[in-house]
Order: structure tokens, then C-alpha cells, then sequence
């Protein structure tokens, strides 16, 4: 299985954390503000591409996730731009106190790189998977949330993120993307989803990998005569609530599709927009009450529903739905 | 029983030897894993299992009495699987079942899903809590079992450990027994180049335990230690042996390079490899 594929879509040679390392690169070149705090993980993470270059600006908090996010808010108190990257499961899960304290009732501009989300770390095992991770950013009400789907948007939401006010989560993966937008010029506005494949019968709304996959499934769906508009939901707070009712009220059914939990994750929050502007019928494409075991991660969205065929089946299910409504 | 199984040193260092092969077999089978971190702590390993120091029944895996090892650095679990299949837990076949999908190996220990397996490790800091519980716990049980505790030294740069610490000394854990696998080495470097450590025996000194220093290759001063360890229980102090390792021990270019850390051999290093350990025979 390769992801994009069906959908024409080319591969990146790079794993997305490497894209990362490259934006975190590039903006730190050119905003002296920037300093990173890694949790002796830059090695996967790539925020050693920094280190390389700015060791003065990059700090290896050691093995200590508390300590690191405690460090990297004081560092914006004193008036510079916090990278705090690390593996989002433990970032998150040691440090959410730390964090919810002096990131976002404080309200500092500050981004949170959680490296290695959801399943496709594979082999490392649960202990080390980030699937709670956007629920636990649910849970933290002032910040922005952002997952990239792809190189391009990976690159705008780095650059993007020391000029939004008050914290962002930005999510990072180990396996390459495909490539769905433009490297140069990228439509890219935080809070702003974007519609990557226009249909009338349902929209499939994803993020990260599932938005590739979306792609895919559309394209599966397309030969069956069904015609899928793909919702890249890049943003998951502040929701694009406008783009999410003109899906339900311009395709009459919603397929939501993400590499996380269903409990508290993308799929959950659209629902309760869909319920409040515009009732359809939904189908949700996600990890269901589990934790995932060590593994190829192919072979592991494939066990665990997570691949194009299960948004095809969703898909058909969802309109067949909506057609009996 | 194999626990009350006596081996002579060289028996003991063939065991070594052969932990530290199936580490390098697990591992290159599986394409990825932590070799080198599973390889420093082997004959601390050895020593355990192997040397009688803990009291334990494969055929009894949650035996109430037995003795605790918890693998505090899960990332070593290749090194804990492949030492309860040789103490008899599970078929050795199983090993080459690493980190596969719907396998129990998982890439790191889930408490209970192998038998032996004692905690659900791998986000580091976590285990010496654990340990100081079932200290606690077998305290109020009257049971009389030792709690064995592995630590890497770039886990002790968690917050965590310090704060298990402080607790064990207070509850005047005498049975709690830490092991550090000092090899000097994290993940991204060098651990004095990364968040200098030293001096540390001083610092678990000063948090009120027993240090030991050993070298943690040598099998006879690690079992001598952990008999030591044994008759100072009555102490009430939590004892702490620092084993000075090598990361990577055995296999000279992983010596070498700490970049190995958390990568797998392929193919052609992992037969380098294995001539290595051979001549080592
Ligand atoms: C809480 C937490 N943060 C980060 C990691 C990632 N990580 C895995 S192994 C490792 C280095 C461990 O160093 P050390 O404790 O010295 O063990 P060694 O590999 O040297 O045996 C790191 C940072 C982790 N597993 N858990
Ligand atoms: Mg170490």
C-alpha cells in the first residue's frame, strides 16, 4: 500500500519529521527569536537540524519533559520563541500539568511540536504511540491545534506559528508524506480548512496522513459513481466551522477520517458541529477504544481500519445512509 | 525451580554471551530496536537470573513470593525477553516474534503480556515508583521478596526517579535494590555532554541510600555486590549498585559509535557481529 497512490498523488522522499527539521531550519535562519528545547530526542525529531546549526539557540533538557516545558515557557517570558519538541506521547502525557499551567492558562506564544503521532511509529510499540494526543490538546482550551497533511503544509504551519497569538500544537509524524499542495505559494491559513478534491455526494474530512488517504479513497469511490469532496482539516481548533456546514448542507453526508483515537479527536469535534449546524449522516474512520501493538506501520492501519479501503467502505455506507434518510 | 541452580562464572559468562546473541538476532530480524541498550546491562542481567539471585517460577510466572525485576529502561527489552525464554518462561521461539504485528514481544515490555513481564515500561522514569509499591505492598503482605530495579543513566535525568528516591528512603526500603546501568551514554550523546549527572553518588548518597560501585561486565563483583546488597536489607536503606558499563558491550563499532543507539543491525554488520561474540566464546 502506498499512501497517495490512487489518488495520483506523489510521494516525498522525506519522512515528515525531516520536512520538520527543515522548517524548524529555515525559520530559525531567519527569526533570531526562535530557540529550541528538546527532550534527547532530536535525533528522531530532526530538531537537531538546529542544533547543527545554532547550537546556542537549542537545549537539550535531558530525559525530563516537565522540566522541558517549564524551561521553554520561562525562555518565552524572557522574550524569545519556544520550539518545545519532543514524542507527543510523552511530551503531552508527562508534562500536561507544565503545560497547561505555564503554556496555556498563561497564554504564552510558544509552539508544541508533539513528533511521532499516532500509530505509524510502528515497531517502537503503545508505550511510545501519540493516540491520545489530540484529545489531550482538547482538553487545554487556548491553544491553536494543527496537524499538516503533507510537506507543504508542514513548511507554512512552522513558519506560520510564532505569528499566531497564544500557544500551538503542531503534530509531526515519522513516515513520509505524499505531496497534496504546491511547495511554493501553498494555500495555507490557520483555521481555514481546505477543500483538495470537490464531490456532491459526501466529504470526507481528514488530517494528517488521512487527508492522503482520503485522496485515495475518493478516487476508489469516483469508479463506483460517487463523487467525495475531501476536507483537509489542517486546523482542529479554531474549527473551520463555516467549511464543515457547507459540507453537511452541500454533500448530505460526512465521513471523518484520522489517525487517533476516536474518543476526543477530530472526528468528535466535527460531529458536534455537524449536530449543531447541520444533521447528516456521519461515519468515523479511527482508532476505536485500543491501544495499538509494535508493528510494520502499514501492516498496523491496515489491522486497525485506517487505510483508504476502510474510507471507501465508510464512504459507501454514509451515502447509502443519507439516501435512506 | 531454576532459581537455586548454581553455574560456575564461566557458565555464567557463556549465558552472557548468549543473551547478547539473541539480542543481535531479535533485533536485526526485526529491523529495528535498541541493541546497544539492551547490550550494556547483560551480565547485570545474567547475574539475576542466571547467578540465583532472584527466587522465581517460569511455571509460576505471578508466584506471590518471587522476587521483582523491573526493566525500568524499556527500551532493553529485547535483553528481558530473551533472559526469561532462557530462564524457562517461554519458548525461544517467541523471540524471533519481536515487535511483529498481533505478537506479544512488543517493541517495549507490557506488564502481563509475556509471562515475567512485570511493568508496562518504555516512557522512562516510571519504574523505580513502581518497584517502591511493590516494596510497600509486600511489606503489608508479609512477604519477604527483593525488589530489583533497572535504571539507565540518562533516565535519571527524569524527575520522577528523584522523587522515588526521596519516597524510598523515607519508607526505609531495605529490599528495593536499583541497578544503574552507568554507560555513559543517552540517546542524542554523551550523558556529560548532554546533562551532566556527576556527582552521583553523592547525589543518592545525599538522597539517603547505599551506593555500590561495580563494574558492570564483570560477573563475579556483580553477584559479590548483590550478595552484599542482600545482608545490608536489614538496614533499612534502599541500596543502589552503579554498574559502569559499556554502551553497545561486545560488539566493538557499536562500541564505537553511539549513534547506534536505538537502531538495528542490518544484515552485514549483524554477522561482523556475531564473529565477534563467537571469538568471545
Ligand atoms: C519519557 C521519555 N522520554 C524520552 C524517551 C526517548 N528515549 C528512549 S531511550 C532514550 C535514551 C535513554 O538513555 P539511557 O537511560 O542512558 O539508556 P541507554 O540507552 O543508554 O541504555 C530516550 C531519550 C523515552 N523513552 N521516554
Ligand atoms: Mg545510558
Amino acid at each position: 500500500m502506498q499512501l497517495g497512490k490512487q489518488a495520483g498523488l506523489k510521494l516525498s522522499d522525506a519522512p515528515l519529521r525531516n520536512v520538520f527539521g527543515d522548517a524548524l531550519l529555515d525559520l530559525a535562519k531567519s527569526n533570531p527569536k526562535v530557540v529550541v528545547l528538546d527532550g534527547d530526542l532530536g535525533n528522531s525529531t530532526k530538531a537537531e537540524y538546529v542544533r547543527n546549526e545554532f547550537p546556542e539557540r537549542f537545549f537539550n533538557i535531558g530525559i525530563a519533559e516537565s522540566n522541558l516545558v517549564g524551561v521553554g515557557a520561562g525562555l518565552a517570558g524572557a522574550g524569545f520563541y519556544p520550539f518545545i519538541v519532543s514524542f507527543s506521547s510523552f511530551l503531552l502525557c508527562n508534562a500536561y500539568d507544565q503545560i497547561r499551567l505555564a503554556v496555556a492558562m498563561s497564554e504564552i506564544d510558544a509552539t508544541i511540536i508533539g513528533s511521532h503521532g499516532g500509530i505509524t511509529l510502528g515497531k517502537d510499540g503503545p508505550t511510545q504511540m501519540g493516540i491520545e494526543d489530540l484529545a489531550l490538546m482538547g482538553g487545554l482550551p487556548t491553544f491553536t491545534i494543527i496537524v499538516p497533511s503533507d510537506p507543504a503544509t508542514m513548511h507554512a504551519a512552522v513558519k506560520a506559528a510564532p505569528d499566531i497569538k497564544g500557544p500551538v500544537f503542531i503534530r509531526s509524524s515519522r513516515v513520509p508524506m505524499p505531496f497534496i499542495y504546491p511547495m511554493e505559494d501553498t494555500p495555507f491559513e490557520v483555521g481555514k480548512a481546505n477543500v483538495v478534491r470537490e464531490g456532491t455526494d459526501l466529504t470526507i474530512i481528514g488530517c494528517g496522513m488521512m487527508v492522503s488517504a482520503g485522496l485515495d479513497a475518493a478516487a476508489v469511490l469516483a469508479e463506483e459513481g460517487i463523487e467525495a469532496r475531501v476536507l483537509d482539516l489542517h486546523t482542529i481548533r479554531p474549527m473551520d466551522i463555516g467549511a464543515i456546514a457547507a459540507a453537511a448542507s452541500e454533500t448530505g453526508a460526512i465521513v471523518c477520517a484520522e489517525e487517533h483515537l476516536l474518543q476526543g479527536g477530530m472526528g468528535s469535534n466535527v460531529a458536534r458541529v455537524v449536530a449543531e449546524e447541520n444533521p447528516v449522516p456521519m461515519r468515523f474512520v479511527g482508532l476505536k477504544d485500543v491501544y495499538v501493538e509494535s508493528g510494520d506501520p502499514w501492516d498496523l492501519l491496515k489491522k486497525y481500519n485506517l487505510t483508504a479501503d476502510d474510507i471507501v467502505a465508510a464512504g459507501r455506507e454514509v451515502v447509502k445512509a443519507k439516501k435512506a434518510a | 525451580m531454576k532459581s537455586t541452580a548454581t553455574k560456575s562464572y564461566d557458565e555464567l559468562r557463556e549465558q552472557a554471551r548468549q543473551l547478547r546473541l539473541d539480542v543481535l538476532e531479535m533485533t536485526t530480524k526485526a529491523g529495528s530496536g535498541h541493541p546497544s541498550s539492551s547490550w550494556s546491562p547483560v551480565e547485570v542481567v545474567t547475574a539475576l537470573y542466571f547467578g540465583g539471585m532472584l527466587r522465581y517460577r517460569p511455571d509460576e510466572p505471578w508466584w506471590p513470593e518471587r522476587d521483582r525485576f523491573i526493566m525500568s529502561k524499556g527500551h532493553a527489552a529485547p535483553l528481558l525477553y530473551a533472559a526469561l525464554s532462557h530462564a524457562g518462561y517461554f519458548e525461544r521461539e517467541e523471540l524471533w516474534r519481536l515487535r511483529d504485528v498481533g505478537s506479544p514481544v512488543q517493541g517495549h515490555p507490557i506488564q502481563g503480556m509475556m509471562p515475567g513481564v512485570e511493568a508496562t515500561t518504555g516512557s522512562l522514569g516510571q519504574g523505580l515508583s513502581l518497584g517502591l509499591g511493590h516494596v510497600l505492598g509486600g511489606r503489608l503482605a508479609g512477604k519477604n521478596y527483593r525488589v530489583y530495579v533497572l535504571l539507565g543513566d540518562g533516565e535519571c535525568e527524569a524527575g520522577q526517579i528523584w522523587e522515588a528516591a526521596m519516597a524510598a528512603a523515607h519508607f526505609k526500603a531495605g529490599n528495593l535494590v536499583a541497578i544503574l546501568d552507568y554507560n555513559k551514554f543517552q540517546e542524542t550523546g554523551p550523558i556529560s555532554r548532554e546533562i551532566a549527572l556527576e556527582p552521583l553518588v553523592d547525589k543518592w548518597k545525599s538522597f539517603g541510600w547505599n551506593v555500590h560501585e561495580v563494574n558492570g561486565h564483570d560477573i563475579e563483583e556483580v553477584l559479590s555486590t548483590l550478595q552484599l546488597v542482600k545482608q545490608l536489607e536489614a538496614t533499612g536503606q534502599p541500596q543502589i549498585i552503579i554498574a559502569h558499563t559499556i554502551k553497545g558491550k561486545g560488539v566493538s563499532f557499536v562500541e564505537a559509535d553511539f549513534t547506534f543507539h536505538g537502531r538495528a543491525l542490518n544484515a552485514e554488520q549483524a554477522e561482523l557481529a556475531r564473529e565477534e561474540l563467537d571469538a568471545t566464546r
